[in-house]
């Protein structure tokens, strides 16, 4: 009994770290309906963010150690998070929606950044790379090189793979390929409440991850700018009408997912203190299924769907093989879709022909 | 009387090529041309899934797994006793036969995945369609990572090397011929109606279920054939091979060749994997350049280089 | 009536109705995918045309593969130093029959696939007399076929499936094997810290992780030990709160966990948290120097098998640590030590063959015998496989301590 009851907590902690994830995967594809490949990167770039911010040096001698810092550390990542999410949708899906300027500039500018740290590994000669980059960049776009006006859905689900690809790889670069360690801004306490041991940490992720679902909730269903990110997922055309700007709301949804992602990647790196650029790889794809176990779409259902993946992972590890472990996400997958689609949450979507 | 003519020459020329090639553009080369040979049997056979029957499906790397296992088992356990059963013929010929019997038993089981995959699919579309062959192709592949007969984590080594450039060329051109032909057929005619427009089609008589599943069958059994050479050729088989990530390169190619037509499927298929050998010069930023040269296709071509899709005059 | 069925082959405005085919190719081939195709492949031609032709007339070339990139990048960047400080204090020394030593380094992303690509790059096209790698077994063996297939040398540094040098007798590592290795294990847990029941946690996605563990259950069993839990995970999990949970509730003496140092460190950090707090124990792939800063001090008490210890005072080897402390900033790990040990065996062998003709070069591969090199002292066996000692290293007040040395 006391060991099941250790594995049911091992399984709300696991599904916590899942959720948190599962709620960017779900806002953004309620919006765009688009699966977001590269979320699972933004989750591992907020880890990063938040080991080099708790590890920088200034912060580490005012501040110290305290549940100041860690909240300061937590709301910086998510921050930059959110700030990556805008670059990439501004140059990364927007274009594939048919309009940007200087998406080519931007691209060509890392590419030729790239190609200067190859040539000489020194600040000056990227710097000389990523200007040549740009300026091309620009120099085509003026003479006339725009982004296709075909809104395919299929490209852009191609464009989130290459996001996710150059992420990924980038991050292999820029940080280091090696696992590193995260340092543990929170400290941890071992409780002893009757026969069960449970860790501080794991209570205090799981009520943070608790807290931004609430928060998100409060800002989808209670503020104006939730409600035009409801109308954008109910109908673009209608909301456009209406008066919505629907690309700002489009790049907030994805600044707040983004943010989201990245406290994720904070909350389950201090459980799991080792962080490396592939990180968010088989997180990223359970949490989509947990997205999709809760109805894609619904908030509530990526808590939800995330809690039950991750206690489902745990029982089936714990009692059964752990050698299957990874196929257990995607044979709970494939049973809902075939079972009810549109996942727990979900309504059923009628087709109108 | 001009389809043997056809074929004859066909196979006259790759016979050429098969004895001279490797000698005058040397190994690597070599292996290069034939990667490509069995990336276009495989982006040929996806794109009748995506592009022509406008299934979203992304898990074309667990029939590759599964062409590819089947045939290395049949050949590494049973080549020992069909070879016995043909001593009587010279050993090319024995050779040949053992391919043959290996890539047959791949397309079929590869088909039987394919139908298991299908019948599914039947009640999903678009984007819960992807997931599900998604979560398919994983789950076939870490099943293969627990079979020890067939390698298992370890990988499966000692396979025979059966395939050359003459076989996957002559298996491109049957792939290429018979996608083609199919298309112009009346099944053809009931792919692409569904592609379009699933209602109208289903509304119009043109039994959805079963050519849906059908799409998925031919298409899975094109697959396991390309597995199976792909295992014959490199002697070698591991389930890293068939992550998900290799069916997100299958996709990418026919996308960027043009979803929807053959010359697509071959023309990406031939860029992608030229593409990501010619970047290697570029070191460890090889994929970084690669991911930024997909997304600047994807906004500025997203129909695809060829762009060009059946059904569209 | 006769349904008539449609035979008109163009429309009303002269376009064709027939679903459009590879033929005819007329308006096709002036399309532009056809010329950024074919820019595509001439610059691939051109590019692999001006590759440098290795003059072999002043200098030797040899090639090397790792996987810099992916998930054990840390393995191929490892011994890519290891080998590179070879190299270059080989060439500071005068070089190799008079002649200069250049490695070509290929990254095969730790796929094996690539793998194979990449080794039959370096043997076709750059024309490398030798080829250095690698550490995971699964990638060597897929590319030692090719090796073999082409009479070139493959010297593994650190691959320890003993399946590797069955493939031909052209390949060759310069490593124990796994069934060597296990057997050191299972002596230590047997003999030195003298347990009874110990648990065992694998990586099944990983053939060295499952190899070892077997080889380690065997012996461990036939010393009169048990194996009281059995658990796996996979190579990028990070919760084992599961595994660890009901190997716990076996209640054994030690967990003897043979994987790679990336899950390690997590591992020992929960079973701490969960109230574990017996020894663990490990093979050589918990080397390297991430694993201090990901296990903490949760790792004190934990053993594990190595090729050598950086604390060894052997002369020989504090150079080396220096010399690569210097170089790289880092403490040396056991694969940069291998590295190192699998290019200066390779040299010593052409130096005694006096040629780089791949037979000779073979046959004095084979007959090397108490090679000095950093990590012992190398013979190789019949099977080509190096027989050495192993030393076991005790992680203690977060350092890591030489407890023994156990030998074949």
């Amino acid at each position: 009994m006391e060991t099941f009851l250790q594995q049911l907590i091992n399984g709300v902690s696991q599904g916590s770290a899942y959720a948190l994830i599962a709620l960017g995967y779900t806002m953004v594809y309620g919006v765009l309906r688009l699966i977001n490949f590269a979320h699972s990167d933004v989750y591992m770039f907020g880890a990063f963010m938040g080991f080099y911010l708790a590890n920088n040096e200034w912060i580490k001698t005012n501040l110290g150690t305290s549940p100041f810092t860690a909240v300061l550390v937590l709301l910086g990542a998510m921050a930059l998070s959110a700030g990556v999410g805008i670059l990439i949708e501004r140059f990364a899906y927007r274009p594939g929606r048919g309009k940007s300027r200087f998406a080519l500039a931007f691209w060509l500018g890392i590419a030729g950044a790239a190609a200067g740290q190859l040539v000489n590994a020194s600040l000056a000669s990227t710097l000389i790379g990523a200007a040549a980059g740009l300026s091309i960049g620009i120099a085509l776009e003026k003479v006339g090189l725009r982004p296709a006006k075909e809104n395919s859905r299929l490209a852009l689900l191609i464009i989130a793979i290459g996001v996710s690809l150059f992420l990924e790889n980038g991050g292999q670069q820029v940080f280091g390929a090696d696992p590193k360690f995260f340092p543990q801004i929170i400290e941890t306490k071992l409780l002893d409440v009757g026969p069960l041991r449970i860790d501080s940490q794991k209570l205090i992720v799981l009520g943070v991850a608790v807290v931004l679902m609430v928060l998100l909730n409060i800002i989808v269903n209670y503020t104006k700018t939730g409600k035009a990110m409801r109308a954008v997922s109910f109908n673009l055309d209608a909301a456009k009408l209406m008066g919505i700007n629907t690309d700002r709301i489009i790049a907030f949804t994805f600044a707040l997912g983004s943010a989201l992602a990245g406290a994720g990647g904070i909350l389950v790196s201090l459980l799991y203190p080792k962080i490396d650029p592939l990180m968010g790889i088989m997180p990223g794809l359970k949490a989509f299924v947990a997205a999709v176990l809760g109805g894609i779409g619904n908030i509530t259902g990526a808590m939800l769907g995330g809690l039950i993946l991750g206690m489902a992972e745990v029982m089936a590890v714990g009692y059964g093989e752990s050698t299957y472990r990874d196929a257990i996400a995607f044979i709970i997958l494939v049973l809902i879709l075939l079972l009810k689609p549109t996942g727990i949450m979900g309504k059923g979507m009628i087709e109108k022909v | 009387m001009r389809k043997w003519a056809f074929w004859l020459a066909a196979i006259a020329l790759l016979l050429v090529l098969q004895a001279t090639l490797r000698g005058l553009i040397g190994a690597y080369y070599y292996q290069i041309v034939i990667l490509v040979g069995i990336n276009i049997i495989l982006a040929v056979s996806l794109n009748l899934i995506n592009g022509v029957t406008g299934q979203f499906s992304i898990g074309h790397a667990g029939f590759y797994a599964i062409g590819g296992y089947t045939s290395a088992a049949l050949v590494y356990y049973g080549g020992a006793s069909i070879r016995s059963a043909l001593q009587f013929l010279p050993s090319l010929f024995q050779d040949t036969i053992l391919l043959v019997v290996g890539l047959f038993a791949a397309a079929v089981l590869a088909g039987l995945a394919g139908l298991a995959v299908g019948i599914p699919s039947l009640r999903l579309r678009g984007d819960y369609l992807a997931i599900v062959t998604l979560g398919f192709g994983e789950i076939i592949r870490v099943f293969i990572l627990n079979i020890d007969a067939i390698g298992g984590s370890r990988g499966f080594s000692g396979i025979p090397q059966l395939s050359n450039l003459f076989w996957v060329y002559l298996l491109v051109l049957a792939t290429i011929i018979t996608v083609r032909n199919l298309i112009r057929s009346s099944y053809g005619r009931a792919f692409i109606s569904i592609r379009d427009d699933e209602i109208a089609a289903e509304a119009m008589g043109v039994d959805t279920t079963r050519y849906k599943v059908l799409s998925f069958v031919i298409s899975s059994m094109f697959a396991g054939i390309a597995g199976g050479l792909f295992g014959h050729f490199t002697m070698y088989l591991h389930p890293n091979s068939f992550l998900f990530t290799t069916s997100f390169y299958l996709i990418i190619m026919i996308v960027v060749g043009g979803l929807g037509s053959i010359e697509g499927a071959v023309v990406g298929a031939i860029l992608v994997t030229v593409t990501l050998e010619v970047f290697r010069g570029f070191g460890a930023f090889r994929l970084v350049n690669f991911a930024i040269v997909l997304i600047l296709i994807m906004i500025y071509r997203p129909q695809g280089l060829v762009g060009k899709r059946y059904g569209y005059s | 009536m006769v349904l008539h069925r449609k035979t008109r082959t163009k429309n009303h405005n002269g376009k064709s109705t027939r679903p459009s085919g590879i033929l005819p190719l007329g308006g096709f081939m002036t399309r532009k995918p056809w010329l950024i195709l074919l820019c595509v492949v001439g610059v691939f031609a051109l590019t692999s045309c001006t590759g440098a032709k290795s003059d072999s007339t002043s200098e030797i070339v040899i090639g090397e593969f790792g996987s810099l990139t992916g998930t054990t990048a840390t393995f191929g960047i490892s011994t890519k130093n290891g080998i590179d400080m070879a190299v270059d204090d080989l060439n500071k020394a005068g070089g190799l029959l008079g002649k200069k030593v250049r490695v070509i380094v290929e990254d095969d992303q730790g796929k094996p696939e690539e793998a194979q690509t990449v080794v039959t790059k370096l043997i076709t096209k750059d024309q490398v007399m030798a080829v250095l790698g690698e550490v995971a077994s699964s990638r060597t063996m897929a590319a030692a076929p090719v090796a073999q297939q082409n009479g070139i040398p493959l010297i593994s540094p650190s691959s320890t499936n003993p399946k590797v040098t069955e493939i031909g007798d052209y390949i060759f590592r310069v490593c124990f094997i796994d069934p060597f290795q296990g057997l050191v294990m299972a002596k230590f847990a047997a003999n030195t810290l003298k347990v009874k029941k110990v648990a065992i946690l694998r990586d099944i996605k990983n053939d060295y992780s499952v190899g070892l563990a077997e080889v380690f259950a065997d012996n461990f069993k036939k010393m009169g030990g048990n194996i009281v839990a059995n658990e796996s995970y996979s190579e990028g999990d990070t919760d084992f709160s599961a595994q660890l949970t009901s190997i716990k509730s076996k209640n054994p003496e030690a967990v003897f966990m043979p994987g790679y140092y990336t899950e390690v460190g997590l591992v020992v950090r929960q079973a701490r948290k969960l109230g574990l707090n017996i020894p663990f124990m490990g093979g050589d792939g918990w080397d390297s120097p991430s694993l201090m800063e990901i296990g903490g001090e949760a790792l004190n008490g934990s053993y594990y098998s190595n090729h050598f210890s950086v604390s060894d005072p052997s002369p020989k080897i504090q150079k080396f640590v220096a010399d690569y402390k210097a170089r790289y900033s880092v403490t040396p790990d056991a694969l940069a030590g291998l590295g190192y040990d699998a290019a200066s065996v390779l040299f010593d062998a052409i130096k005694r063959a006096n040629s780089t003709d791949g037979a000779k070069v073979r046959d004095a591969i084979a007959s090397t015998k108490d090679f000095d090199g950093i990590t012992g002292k190398i013979t190789i066996d019949k099977d080509r496989n190096a027989v050495k000692p192993a030393v076991v290293l005790q992680v203690k007040d977060g350092k890591l301590q030489y407890v023994e040395t156990i030998t074949p």
